[in-house]
């Protein structure tokens, strides 16, 4: 079954959708580390500047994997991979 | 082609693609240089004009320093803060290495808010320093461990004589450079294109406000890219040395002129 350029282009566009929804995972653990992060310079204000680059250190790392989603995403549409030439 | 006309309009489009300049033959193969090679080169003249200067203003070095040995003493205690964070007294060799790629990297990612495409934002800059790194990982681990405890640690969890678990540690070894490199270079590929879409897409009204997302794009997250990367290489390091205190060729020799001295 021959399959024309149209189509394998509209099924990369909704592959890269799905693939961003690998966004939510470090949203919702980011979040939830920015809270904890949060209570403890609530229970030690002198500790923030330690307690902040730990933080961003741990938050950055997480980011990771939903990064990957967007890179195959960007992949997808730009770089059109399955398009056979 | 149908897609190329979403991202077209009327003042020339959104442009966040790496453009080649000219290409030339070697050995047959057709290499190109492209915009890459371009902004890496401005970046790394930038960085030894400013390197030079701040050589020539520690070699005179004032008791009540001026602004610029202010600024770059700072730097210099910042990036040894790091390294001696991480890894202790051993660190003190690799502090230069760590405060170059300290400090590429923060060009590199800096230089988007002035016009150049960042070179980090090209996936054949960041796999090298990710490879870099991965390569110190396995030398100071051989440098610093005998073979036998590098085994029982890749034979982790379960004892050595039952290596079922080593492929993973190996896999887990394996993915350190990749997710590194990815990292820095999906972090900073996705601040350029935030920017060439609003450069692109509302050119009209983009006057003044599009700073503020340049404060994001570029120096914020560009600077915490660089801070994760130089504190994982170094963690990673740290972590492959362990806790020994001295090389591997140093105990041998150490060990043979006790031998001999007994």
């Amino acid at each position: 079954m021959e399959f024309n350029e149209n189509f394998i282009l509209g099924c990369s566009a909704i592959g890269a959708g799905l693939a961003v929804i690998a966004g939510i995972g470090p949203g919702v653990g980011q979040g939830i580390a920015a809270g904890y992060g949060a209570s403890a310079v609530g229970r030690n204000p002198g500790a923030q500047g330690k307690i902040m680059s730990t933080m961003l250190l741990g938050q950055a790392v997480a980011e990771t994997t939903g990064l990957y989603g967007l890179l195959i995403a960007m992949l997808l549409l730009f770089v059109k991979p399955l398009i056979s030439k | 082609m149908m897609p190329h006309m979403l991202l077209a309009n009327a003042n020339g489009g959104v442009d966040f693609m790496i453009h080649g300049i000219f290409s030339y033959e070697i050995f047959g193969q057709e290499v190109w240089i492209t915009t890459s090679h371009v902004c890496l080169l401005i970046v790394v003249i930038c960085m030894l004009i400013f390197f030079f200067a701040a050589g020539q203003v520690f070699k005179h070095a004032k008791a009540v320093p001026g602004y610029l040995q202010c600024a770059l003493e700072f730097a210099v205690e910042f990036l040894d803060g790091i390294v001696n964070g991480a890894m202790g007294e051993k660190g003190k060799g690799f502090r230069n290495y760590v405060g170059t790629l300290f400090l590429f990297i923060l060009f590199s990612n800096i230089s988007g808010l002035l016009g150049l495409r960042p070179p980090t934002a090209d996936y054949g800059v960041t796999l090298p320093l990710g490879l870099i790194t991965f390569s110190l990982i396995r030398i100071n681990e051989v440098r610093y461990n005998n073979l036998w405890s590098i085994w029982k640690d890749k034979c982790s969890p379960l004892p050595p004589w039952l290596p079922i678990w080593l492929p993973i540690n190996i896999i887990g070894d394996c993915a350190v450079p990749v997710s590194l490199s990815l990292r820095l270079f999906a972090n900073v590929l996705s601040g350029t294109v935030m920017m060439a879409l609003v450069y692109g897409l509302l050119a009209k009204i983009a006057i003044g406000w599009p700073a503020a997302l340049h404060v994001y794009f570029d120096l914020f997250s560009g600077a915490i890219q660089t801070y994760v990367f130089c504190m994982l290489t170094v963690t990673y390091i740290g972590s492959a040395i362990g806790d020994n205190e001295e090389t591997v060729l140093k105990r041998m020799i150490r060990r043979s002129k006790e031998k001999k001295a007994a």
